[in-house]
């Protein structure tokens, strides 16, 4: 296994939007800048396969800037501890990087939240997002039945893209109900560019059947999904599918943080108004500050980018806009917030913990989060909890607890090698 | 229930402080158990879960092996999730001179009854295939075993409740007095007697007990069913085990009823924090390495550390603690905590009954003038 | 255009370029159980971006590994863990 070791100025973990914008605006005040991805290509999940030549201008925009900028894309490389304060170690293809840092910004993006309920673990049952980045990487969706539930503009999103890879996409269901879309809609309204692409949205979804208040019951199967069974407040309905693609909202990537010591709060990295974690030296931007969307993710990055790199008035231009999309961020958890009906679903039979194979019965009899691992290894497999996380926090409002290296499996020897000092 | 009424309030609920309020429970004792945080979250959850015979001492062998041949006995009634598994023990002679002292404990072990099986290097390759070459050879103890101690506390403490047991949790108490015990909420206890079970932090219930924190991290990976098929400890573990003042690591993998491996030692004194050293990682897992070269390619999904409850002469405080009438000790197990439950439980019991114990009970009495810990 | 080989899939060719990853080679190839959970329950990708680890095969004899991560090369051999 080959070692190596890199140092710079600024060093932005990971390659979506808000750490494209952050490597680039640090890069363009001069400094030394590092842009680490687990993915080969910077992109990102909302960016993911899209090119300098996209017909997506903001990706196409924001990939040549980075290409063009002096900041070393390290992909793929997954960073994985922090042995000292100023450096990271990250797997390779070749080996463990070593990666020192004077400044870092941590722009290490979303996940979907997933919620049990009986069918869940069945195969063909994916993310929304999951589904997507799958079809991005070669897999065939033609001619497929497909069903989107959950909640979130991914659903939307998602649905659009897959029926231009020739999805039969045959119904999205959002579990948040229609009053709620409406007042999110009418915020929107003030937004131009918000209302534009969601007006782009809805041509390209047309003759979708697209249901509010609707959410997944249960999925149904003999070795894969065959059909789902949605509900609203007023009826109960199966419906027959090849893929059940569902997101409940997005959930923000803080391990890295967590494990560097940021202080969060509700569960998101906070920071100052330049983007600056509790810990000194240490910036986060994008989804882990709080689930904005893409414009915020991409001011904050750009606040973060110029500010650690010294330079805090170009970072303070960014202001107006990080306000303004705060706003929307608020409005996007309000109107997206999770309904109680979704509590239920699971049965005592139905498995939380994926990898382990915990069932909801057994968790219900445990006092805490703690109690739970120790007692039913939930969220002790390879995950490291990320999956069942997010679920027994709205289940049980358990909070999950500070992470630890390695903050993603890695082999023996690459843990072993997180210290070899010079 | 009254207050006062009863006859045993049992600090702690790790895997000793469990097992204690089973036995005492068991006698008709009318007990309590206050647990701050929750079962089996100390140095019982943090551990590696062996039931092993140990020859530290001739104290420390008397306890353990009377220990495991009462988890022997309580093997069928195990529920699943204590996932006991009965692996056996290698210990690992690196070379010639280690073999010689592989034929020591041999006898030792053998003149005692616990039967130990020697491994020349051949038959050490055919029982244990991924280990490197050139090892000397080894000593199979087959009855040791492993389990996975969260559960088997919770089952101890499940069968004390179904004697009558109450469990108070999470409940911290501050103070041990002579009526009881005394709670941060103001709330006492009354009891008769009080155990202090409370592992790491029973030196702040009872100043004056000679009990340090020890700390150690462990290493979990995916599963790899087969891997290794015995418990593996280097023969230079006691080495490690004895050096007091520095940190030590040695080799130790144990695999688990899931396939995984999970992957130790190391010993430091006078850490106070939780946080994972790289360094001691490095170190921990390159030891393990050295004797297990495949080890590096498995995928590990976790490291976390813990602390064990060391005692100056490496055994535990189990009795009375002079001076204060009401107040008994089950603490300081060290990494032997585990394996010893049943043992310190029985030989409790007996101090609070006034009983004669199956093993004498003397070096382990918290009143006991340590002895040269090379016995 | 990416250049284009096969990678064997449980010991069946598939077509298969650069960008692809083991995880759409695996699909493309008809095959929808990656593997079998702790208690034996068949399993399919999850999340699709390396978080969920449900996506794990043996990629060239390594077990546990993320197909969804992992992308195609020549004579890349992909096991699912059924």
């Amino acid at each position: 296994m080959n070692n190596s070791r890199r140092s710079f100025d600024v060093l932005v973990v990971g390659a979506g939007p808000a750490g494209i914008a952050a490597a680039c605006c640090a890069a363009q005040a001069g400094v030394r800048v590092g842009i680490v991805d687990n993915n080969a290509r910077p992109g990102g999940q909302i960016w993911r396969g899209e090119t300098q030549d996209s017909n997506v201008a903001d990706a196409a925009d924001w990939l040549r800037k980075l290409a063009s900028s002096r900041a070393e894309i390290l992909a793929p490389m997954e960073v994985f501890a922090q042995p000292e304060a100023g450096r990271l170690t990250a797997t390779s293809s070749d080996g463990v990087c070593e990666l020192g840092y004077k400044k870092l910004i941590l722009c290490t993006g979303a996940r979907e939240r997933f919620l049990p309920f009986p069918g869940w673990t069945l195969p063909n049952v994916m993310g929304a997002g999951g589904l997507q980045a799958v079809v991005k990487s070669g897999m065939d969706i033609a001619g497929k039945k497909v069903i989107l539930a959950g909640s979130g503009p991914l659903l939307l999103a998602v649905g659009a893209h897959l029926r231009a890879h020739g999805a039969d996409v045959r119904t999205i269901a959002e579990q948040a109900p229609w009053s709620r879309l409406i007042r999110f809609g009418m915020a929107l309204a003030s937004r131009g560019r918000k209302i534009s692409q969601a007006l782009q949205l809805k041509k390209r979804l047309s003759r979708i059947a697209f249901r509010a208040g609707c959410w997944v019951v249960a999925a149904e199967g003999d070795g894969k999904v065959e059909s789902v069974t949605l509900r609203t407040v007023h009826k109960t309905w199966r419906e027959p599918c090849d893929y059940l693609a569902c997101g409940f909202h997005l959930v923000p990537n803080t391990e890295l943080a967590s494990l560097l010591g940021c202080e969060l709060r509700g569960g998101f990295v906070r920071t100052d108004e330049f983007q600056q974690s509790s810990v000194s030296g240490i910036y986060c931007a994008g989804e882990p500050t709080g689930i904005g969307g893409l414009e915020l993710s991409i001011a904050e990055g750009q606040i973060a980018g110029f500010a650690a790199a010294g330079q805090r008035e170009r970072a303070q231009e960014y202001f107006g806009e990080q306000k303004s999309q705060r706003r929307f961020s608020m409005a996007l958890e309000r109107a997206f917030m999770l309904r109680d009906e979704l509590r239920p679903l699971a049965s005592a039979e139905t498995i939380v913990c994926r990898c382990e194979d915990v069932k909801f019965g057994r968790l219900r009899e445990q006092s805490s989060w703690r109690a739970a691992k120790l007692q039913t290894r939930c969220g002790m497999g390879p995950c490291q909890g990320r999956i069942c996380g997010p679920a027994v926090e709205f289940l049980f409002g358990w909070k999950a607890e500070s992470a630890r290296p390695p903050i993603f499996p890695v082999a023996v020897e690459s843990l072993a090698a997180t210290a070899c000092a010079e | 229930m009254r207050a006062g009424a009863y006859d045993v309030v049992i600090v702690g609920a790790g895997i000793v402080g469990a097992a204690c309020a089973w036995a005492c429970a068991s006698e008709g004792l009318r007990v309590a158990v206050i647990e701050a945080d929750i079962i089996g979250g100390g140095a019982t959850g943090a551990g590696m879960g062996h039931l092993v015979v140990m020859d530290d001492s001739k104290a420390q062998f008397a306890l353990t092996r009377y220990s495991r041949s009462l988890w022997q006995q309580l093997v069928t009634e195990l529920p699943g999730d204590v996932e006991y598994e009965s692996c056996g023990t290698i210990w690992v002679a690196a070379d010639q001179e280690e073999m010689e002292a592989v034929r020591q404990k041999k006898e030792f072990y053998e003149t005692r009854g616990v039967p130990a099986e020697m491994l020349d290097a051949k038959a050490l390759r055919m029982a244990e295939p991924n280990l490197r070459e050139g090892l000397a050879g080894g000593l199979r103890v087959p009855g040791d075993a492993v389990i996975y101690a969260p559960c088997a506390a919770r089952f101890f403490i499940e069968r004390a409740q179904s004697r009558g047991a109450e469990l108070y949790l999470p409940r911290v108490v501050t103070g041990i007095t002579a009526e009881g015990v005394r709670l941060n909420d103001g709330t006492v206890i009354a009891a008769h007697r009080v155990v202090n079970a409370a592992g790491t932090w029973s030196p702040m219930l009872t100043p004056g007990i000679e009990v340090k924190k020890r700390k150690g991290h462990l290493v979990i990976t995916e599963r790899y069913a087969g891997f290794v098929k015995h418990q593996l400890v280097e023969l230079g573990y006691l080495k490690s085990a004895h050096s007091m003042t520095t940190e030590s690591v040695a080799f130790n993998v144990q695999p688990r009823r899931t396939g995984q491996m999970l992957i130790g030692s190391s010993r430091q004194f006078d850490m106070e924090g939780k946080g994972v050293d790289a360094n001691i990682l490095r170190r921990m897992l390159g030891r393990a390495a050295e004797f297990l070269p495949g080890v590096n390619r498995l995928s590990a999904i976790r490291s976390w550390t813990g602390f064990r409850a060391a005692t100056p002469d490496k055994l535990p405080l189990i009795g009375p603690w002079p001076g204060h009438e009401n107040l008994f000790l089950a603490t300081g197990h060290e990494g032997l905590g585990i394996t010893t439950s049943l043992g310190t439980a029985k030989l409790l019991v007996d101090q609070l009954l006034r009983r004669t114990s199956e093993i004498p009970i003397a070096p382990y009495l918290p009143s006991r003038v340590p002895e040269s810990v090379h016995a | 255009m990416p250049k284009a080989f096969s990678v064997t899939v449980n010991g069946a060719q598939v077509d298969a370029t650069e960008d692809m990853t083991a995880l759409a080679a695996i699909l493309l190839s008809g095959t929808t159980t990656l593997r079998r959970s702790v208690s034996g329950e068949q399993r399919g990708a999850l999340c699709g971006m390396g978080v969920c680890f449900e996506c794990r095969v043996t990629i060239n004899g390594e077990h546990h590994c993320r197909s969804c991560q992992i992308r195609c090369a020549q004579e890349m051999d992909i096991r699912t863990d059924e």
